[in-house]
């Protein structure tokens, strides 16, 4: 891809809630953000009209920046226009999650092999699967056809069946996609979107059952042999259509897609696609989570390969209630240094879940909000692994080793022991009163093993910037590492258990303010002083019974990276138990705290 | 941050509320535009495709699916009585003949030679659209449903389960801080819309279910209480569609809080009238609160008046507000100062706030989010 030459650019993710506009420019020789601006998003009644609140947005850039950049209602490009230098640019492109993002329902034939495909498949293209329909998923057809007819996706996916397979069940869920009627969400006038993926001998039975009754297209299958997922075809046929048949339907989009210089992406497959060529540029493996009101987006780049998952209802406003019912009280609870009355707790936590905007107002309920998060990031990375995996019914060529190891086809992906980066976006996150707190909620909920940087998006340009990398790659890097990553620093977490106070490992790290050794033992926690754009080469010896990488008490020499927190040596063990004990915890969770100066006393 | 958010309940005496009646397939509008109608009065009607049957007729003739059409007895399109014979096979000596015959009363949908099943339709289901609130049609949309505009009472709560119904009013509290009781509801209540005050527990919530009657209207609940009434751990708020044998709507929020006075004093004026209510609740993009819609007569027609001041606007020295956050959660006092400043508050967060009195005359900074103004007037 050749970039494009731009020397302004203004971008807005027109999110369900609020539309936010950034303008890039060409300061010198480097591409930067300079401005932003935000306004509610106007889908909906009284406005009905996507582009006023995106003209919202826009306009407060204007009176920020002093740029011209609206005219008539319209953006003027290019930048320069009319011989005035702070007038125009030279283009402008958006994401859109508004009106609840793309909903797909996706089917296969085999629940973990093609099921599992199609799921991936529209979920890395930004969409929220509502449901996996299998010819094995275990429900009577008479079940599936009504699911199919109460669900009311944006669009289906359908795939099955390896090319040259047999066709019988992948035109059987044909047939009950047929029998269901499914009615688009949006308008009553169209017929819904269908992609077809699977196996090219049931083509023709397809087009029978399903052309007159959906909006059909077929394109090459993302399953063709059992050993292979070609993914990119369908996915690129469903942002086609997301903007083809769902965007169009939504009010304003029409002008919307007009104003835009490139194709308008789903949010997530904007993220995704940052995440993806940050992954790539530094040769890295990397996860990023969005943690947002309704949903966490959890997208990871292992050895090249990209995954998404979105666990719907795991968020911190619309769905914190479930994040409760999916955890537990006690798992919540295990994070806060203190207890707290049940009943008053659970009504706390329904009471933000229907007043969403509220924020904590004192210390206590900031630590709860923080400790819902903690387990909302969890769960989150949980579903993620279970999804990114190696592909599942693959033939493997077994050693004798492998054969003692038990490992099936489609294990998971995500080996936390090779995760370079990890990278947290989202308002809990993001807009943590102290940094070190994002830091520790990361730390908790992922449990990082070895050595693994952390860092959190500033104001969330990641779906801007996304966007931005399919006309101008260099523009988009270059934004995303000066201003919308924020570094916090590198977190050493060995591997082992032991008793609290018995040595873990020995550390020497020659930190810019003058070299620092010491002993770290279990159950300590401890932050050595390594600023924002510093590095430092860390010696780290572990006890006999420790990993930190290398293998059991294999020393590791290597550079660490700082960040607004700093280098955090994790002594808690791994896995992470905490005292079951109630007084024994509290006072651990509050030598911890202090240690890292985590909340204001 | 560009603007600080300060969400409201609306609570009004009068004012002029329209509703989408609309279908959730093509169907028939019946009523005309101008009409008046009645809460239980169908305005639009659809034909619910019949629930879907699949029958495996090769397997349970023993015959291959390419073969199939050969031994159906009955055609695709074709009417079936339930027990009728679908399919037959033909064998040579009349003892080994097997049919299949139809579970349902319907249509035969189609009748497929690549899988071998034959899918089965019932007959359509009718789908009727009622007005839902007393009012004036003034929009037809052709094939999908109604506009309908009422001039009434309107009272929006937080939170509620249950879908739309209507009845009389009936309010059985003497304060806003009066729990209800169940020893309060008796037979008389059944089919009524009763109105408590601040507090409603798992007993009044039984027998509520056991006397019938059709709404509860509370200032909270507990979050245990809600748990048993449904059944499950609510998740996600997205309620509407529960049957739990009435609709219930939360004026404040979860705990015991009393009904805010203003709420109260409308609902207690209101006793007698016939009121349509919603459980109905969305809280993300597309907001939908539950609500109370007491129509007024055309005696009571709206003056200009009652039509201003609907414009939301932010918070002004002297509103009514309700904290909807710890340390205050629950509490009504009036706006007594709005600094623009940002103010650092004890989570060490920069938030814009406003200073509120409360009725006892103590005052607390509070951050704007964690306040909802009592709107309406």
């Amino acid at each position: 891809m050749t970039d494009r030459p731009l020397r302004t650019i203004v971008a807005t993710d027109c999110g369900s809630t609020t539309t936010k506009a950034i303008l890039i420019e060409k300061v010198g020789n480097e591409y930067r953000q300079t401005f932003r601006g935000e306004a509610p998003t106007t889908v909906e009644a009284p406005f009905e009209d996507v582009t006023r609140g995106v003209l919202n947005a826009i306009s407060e850039i204007e009176e920020l920046s002093g740029r011209r950049i609206l005219e008539d209602e319209k953006i003027l490009t290019p930048s320069g226009i009319g011989g005035d230098p702070k007038a125009g640019v030279d283009i402008y492109i958006s994401t859109s999650s508004a009106g609840g993002g793309l909903q797909m329902m996706v089917a296969g034939v085999v629940q973990s092999m093609t099921g599992e495909s199609a799921q991936r498949c529209a979920l890395g293209a930004g969409a929220i699967v509502m449901d996996v329909l299998a010819s094995n998923d275990g429900r009577l057809p008479h079940e599936k056809i009504e699911r199919i007819r109460s669900l009311r996706p944006d669009m289906i996916l359908l795939s099955g069946g390896t090319d040259g397979g047999t066709v019988t069940h992948v035109v059987e869920m044909a047939e009950y996609i047929s029998a269901a009627e499914p009615r688009p969400r949006l308008g009553m006038s169209y017929n819904l979107p269908l992609i077809y993926a699977g196996n090219t001998d049931a083509r023709e039975r397809i087009k029978d059952i399903l052309g007159k009754k959906t909006a059909l297209t077929i394109t090459e299958n993302l399953r063709p042999t059992m050993e292979r997922e070609n993914l990119v075809p369908a996915r690129t046929k469903i942002h086609d259509l997301f903007l083809e048949h769902v965007m169009a339907q939504a009010p304003g989009y029409r002008r919307l897609i007009e104003w835009a210089g490139a194709p308008i992406m789903p949010t997530p497959a904007a993220v995704g696609l940052i995440m993806e060529t940050i992954a790539k540029k530094q040769g890295i493996n990397l996860i990023g989570v969005d943690i947002g009101g309704a949903t966490t987006d959890v997208f990871s780049i292992f050895q090249g390969i990209f995954n998404r998952t979105v666990s719907a209802n795991l968020g911190m406003s619309y769905s914190i209630s479930n994040v409760l019912a999916e955890s537990g009280l006690e798992n919540i609870m295990r994070w806060v240094p203190f207890s707290i009355d049940e009943q008053d707790l659970r009504n706390r936590i329904k009471n933000k879940m229907i007043r969403p905007t509220t924020v904590p107002q004192t210390l206590e309920e900031l630590m709860i909000e923080q400790a819902i998060a903690r387990e909302a990031l969890r769960l989150a990375l949980g579903h993620h692994k279970t999804l990114a995996t190696g592909l599942k019914g693959v033939q493997q060529e077994r050693s004798i080793s492998d054969v003692f190891d038990q490992k099936g086809s489609g294990q998971t992906l995500i080996n936390m022991l090779q995760l370079d980066l990890i990278v947290g976006s989202g308002g809990i996150l993001s807009h943590a009163p102290r940094r070190v707190q994002s830091m520790l909620m990361m730390v908790d909920a992922y449990e990082p093993l070895g050595f693994t940087e952390l860092s959190v998006d500033s104001i969330f340009m990641m779906p801007h910037l996304g966007v931005l990398s399919t006309v101008n790659e260099q523009a988009a890097m270059e934004v995303f590492v000066h201003d919308c990553m924020i570094y916090l620093g590198t977190c050493i977490a060995p591997i082992g258990q032991g008793k609290q106070g018995e040595r873990c490992l020995e550390y020497t790290a020659a930190l810019p303010g003058g070299p620092v050794q010491g002993t770290l033992k279990f159950g300590e926690l401890r932050l050595l002083p390594l600023g924002l754009n510093e590095e430092a080469m860390v010696q780290v010896t572990p006890a006999r019974n420790v990993d930190v990488g290398a293998g059991r008490g294999e020393a590791v020499h290597r550079r660490a990276r700082g960040g607004v927190v700093g280098l955090m040596l994790d002594g808690r063990g791994r896995p992470l138990n905490l005292p079951s004990r109630l007084e024994d915890r509290v006072g651990l969770l509050k030598k911890w705290h202090d240690t890292l100066n985590l909340y204001p006393t | 941050m560009a603007h600080s958010y300060t969400p409201g309940l609306t609570v009004t005496p009068r004012t002029l509320v329209a509703r989408k009646r609309l279908l959730p397939i093509p169907g028939v509008v019946l009523v005309q535009e101008g009409e008046s109608v009645s809460s239980d009065k169908v305005v639009a009607r659809a034909e619910l495709p019949g629930k879907v049957h699949v029958v495996n007729v090769v397997n349970l003739l023993g015959i291959l699916p390419e073969d199939l059409k050969e031994f159906m007895v009955k055609r695709e399109g074709e009417r079936v009585e339930q027990g009728q014979v679908l399919a037959e096979n033909k064998p040579l000596i009349k003892w080994f003949k097997s049919t299949v015959v139809s579970p349902i009363t319907g249509s035969v949908e189609t009748i497929s030679n690549s899988t071998g099943q034959v899918l089965l339709r019932e007959p359509p289901r009718r789908l009727d659209l009622f007005s839902y609130v007393d009012g004036r049609v003034v929009e037809v949309i052709p094939g999908q449903g109604v506009r309908i505009e009422t001039t009434c009472a309107f009272v929006q709560g937080i939170f509620g389960v249950g879908g739309e119904t209507w009845g009389t009013l009936v309010m059985v509290a003497t304060s806003p801080q009066q729990p209800l009781e169940a020893g309060q509801l008796t037979s008389d209540h059944a089919g009524k819309i009763v109105i408590g005050g601040a507090f409603v527990g798992a007993e009044a919530l039984q027998r509520a279910k056991a006397v019938g009657v059709k709404g509860l209207v509370v200032g909270g609940m507990h979050d245990k209480d809600l748990r048993a009434l449904l059944g499950y751990d609510l998740g996600v708020a997205i309620t509407g569609t529960e049957n739990i044998g009435f609709t219930l709507v939360l004026t404040e929020g979860f705990g015991q809080i009393p009904m805010a006075s203003k709420t109260f004093e409308l609902l207690k004026a209101l006793n007698g009238r016939k009121a349509s209510i919603s459980g109905a609740t969305q809280i993300r993009a597309g907001v939908i609160r539950p609500e109370i819609i007491v129509p007024r007569g055309s005696e009571e027609s709206l003056n200009a008046a009652d039509l201003s001041g609907q414009v939301r606007a932010g918070a002004k020295i002297g509103d009514p507000v309700r904290v909807i956050r710890e340390p205050f959660f629950g509490r009504i006092g009036e706006v007594v100062a709005l600094p623009s400043d940002l103010l650092m508050i004890p989570t060490e967060s920069h938030v814009r706030v406003m200073e509120i009195q409360f009725a006892d005359g103590t005052k607390a900074v509070v951050p704007r989010a964690n306040v909802e103004i009592i709107e309406g007037s």
